[in-house]
């Protein structure tokens, strides 16, 4: 989701909470606002936490310089083996 | 010895130390520091040693306080104070007043002046601010992967979060070589760009400790980093360049973490909140509807599962009445026509039928024999009035007046005509006393 739709979807949840709040919607159109609100809160709740924990420490070689690998980009082991690794 | 020369202990001391106290008064020494103990009130004792001698020194609370850095065995000193005598072990100090750590004074002079030059370039001004972005999705971090300032960070994250990219790029913060390893690791992820925003720090310390923070080419760094930096350097009254030229400085390294994923924190905040208040307004809603929905049901319409239906119950009940009178009416004419049949039927069958013609005929027998009697009186009366006329109007009395009846012989019929008679014929006239048998000559019409 791009920050744009992101912005959107909490402009749109914002407003359905008032709509919700104002109580003058009807049972309907409560329920659909609450699944609409449910689901905008479901796609940026999962958008929000969806990346995975990952702690990288970036592998250095002895004169300090970061270990590029063949493809040009940085070596990294995880945060918790890198007591493992000399630097 | 002239006995008046004799001093007690007490007195020797009280002159010694009326002596050295007046004469070491505000005086400066310089030495290496050992054998410091912090006492549990507050005051710290050590040595101060050179080569060849030491001096006993005690800072005290009050001192202590305004003092920017404690000092630790080894560190090299210029300290302030009184020299002063403690009669009870016959002993002599120098009271600290103040502690200057040797080299300070040139290293701040050089902050002082890299602070005037970067701050003429304007490398502090506002307008270099980077704007942080709101949900970063890598963080890069430049510090030692030892110290405790990541564990802080990796403590917020993880208390916030269950998914985060970090990417620690592990460096010395204090010693040789260490501003170079800091400006390195900042170049490295801006050209790599490996991360969305950066955190670069480390705990406090001395002014030495922090030192790398305040070298020219880690502010040259970080000022032209494109990823935007938070710096969390040193405790919150110190404030390095680093500090200085950082997008946004954070008092601590928990703080830098909780500042790079404010935002998102603020959202998934805004999510729980949202889901909360959503619930909440539905289910007011539908308890709402549902009081209501309550309220009418206690109306007696309902209350009473009968009053609705009443109307019709009654409408049913009159309706049913009418068609059951219909009904009779109805049977009855059927049943009358029915009867009428059933009479036409038996009227029909044959036995009926023949007794009733017998009866029938049985009635006609008298009245025959009634209408025969009857019928016979009538011919008799009228035959005797016949009679009457006829014996008025017997032949044999006209014959006595005259008249003859011919009779002819043949036939023995009455002539009535004279064609009934031929010439020759023999005919017999009655008489009134006789017969006179004749026979014809000729025959004629009276008109001729």
């Amino acid at each position: 989701m791009e920050q744009n739709t992101f912005e959107k979807a909490f402009a749109r949840l914002e407003e359905i909470l008032r709509v919700m709040n104002d109580g003058k919607a009807s049972l309907d159109e409560s329920i659909g606002l609450y699944m609409e609100a449910d689901k905008l809160i479901g796609s940026c709740g999962k958008k929000l936490s969806e990346a995975e924990q990952k702690i990288e420490v970036l592998i250095k070689n002895r004169e300090g310089s970061v270990q590029m690998n063949n493809s040009g980009a940085p070596t990294t082991t995880s945060f918790d083996k890198h007591d493992e690794v000399p630097f | 010895m002239n006995t008046c020369d004799i001093f007690t202990v007490s007195n020797l001391t009280a002159s010694i130390k009326n002596q050295l106290e007046g004469g070491f008064r505000g005086v400066y020494v310089q030495g290496e520091i050992s054998n410091l103990k912090v006492h549990s009130s507050g005051h710290i004792y050590f040595s101060l040693k050179d080569q060849n001698a030491q001096i006993s020194a005690a800072l005290f609370r009050g001192n202590r306080a305004k003092l920017m850095r404690l000092p630790k065995d080894g560190d090299h000193v210029t300290l302030f104070g009184d020299i002063s005598v403690y009669p009870p072990r016959g002993s002599y100090q120098i009271l600290v007043k103040e502690v200057q750590f040797v080299g300070v004074g040139e290293l701040l002079l050089r902050f002082h002046q890299l602070k005037e030059m970067l701050a003429k370039r304007g490398w502090f001004d506002s307008v270099h601010k980077k704007r942080l972005p709101l949900l970063p999705k890598r963080i890069g971090i430049v510090t030692s992967p030892t110290g405790a300032v990541i564990q802080d960070i990796l403590n917020v994250l993880k208390r916030r979060f269950s998914g985060f990219h970090l990417i620690l790029n592990p460096v010395k913060v204090q010693g040789d070589g260490s501003a170079e390893e800091i400006t390195k690791a900042i170049q490295f992820f801006n050209q790599h760009n490996l991360a969305d925003v950066l955190i670069v720090g480390r705990g406090g310390g001395s002014l030495e400790d922090l030192w790398a923070f305040n070298e020219e080419i880690v502010a040259t760094a970080i000022f032209e980093s494109r990823i935007p930096i938070i710096s969390a350097v040193g405790h919150e009254t110190d404030h390095t360049l680093a500090d200085l030229v950082a997008d946004i400085r954070a008092p601590t390294p928990s703080a830098a973490a909780e500042i790079a994923v404010r935002e998102k924190t603020e959202l998934l905040k805004f999510l729980d909140t949202a889901k909360e208040r959503s619930s909440q307004y539905l289910l007011r809603k539908i308890r709402e509807l549902s009081e209501r929905l309550n309220m009418i049901a206690k109306q007696p319409c309902f209350s009473v599962p009968d009053t609705l239906l009443i109307r019709w119950m009654q409408e049913l009940d009159e309706r049913r009445n009418l068609l059951e009178i219909r009904m009779k009416h109805l049977l009855e004419r059927k049943r009358l026509a029915l009867t009428a049949f059933e009479k036409q039927h038996q009227g029909l069958n044959p036995i009926r039928q023949l007794a009733q013609m017998k009866q029938n005929l049985s009635g006609f027998q008298p009245r025959l024999d009634d209408s025969m009697i009857r019928s016979l009186r009538t011919k008799r009366e009228r035959l005797q009035t016949l009679a009457s006329h006829l014996k008025s109007i017997d032949p044999k009395n006209l014959l006595k007046k005259g008249y003859s009846i011919l009779f002819s012989e043949k036939t023995g019929s009455v002539i009535l005509s004279h064609k009934d008679v031929s010439v020759d014929d023999k005919i017999s006239a009655m008489l009134s006393d006789g017969k006179v048998h004749s026979q014809v000559t000729h025959t004629k019409s009276e008109y001729e």
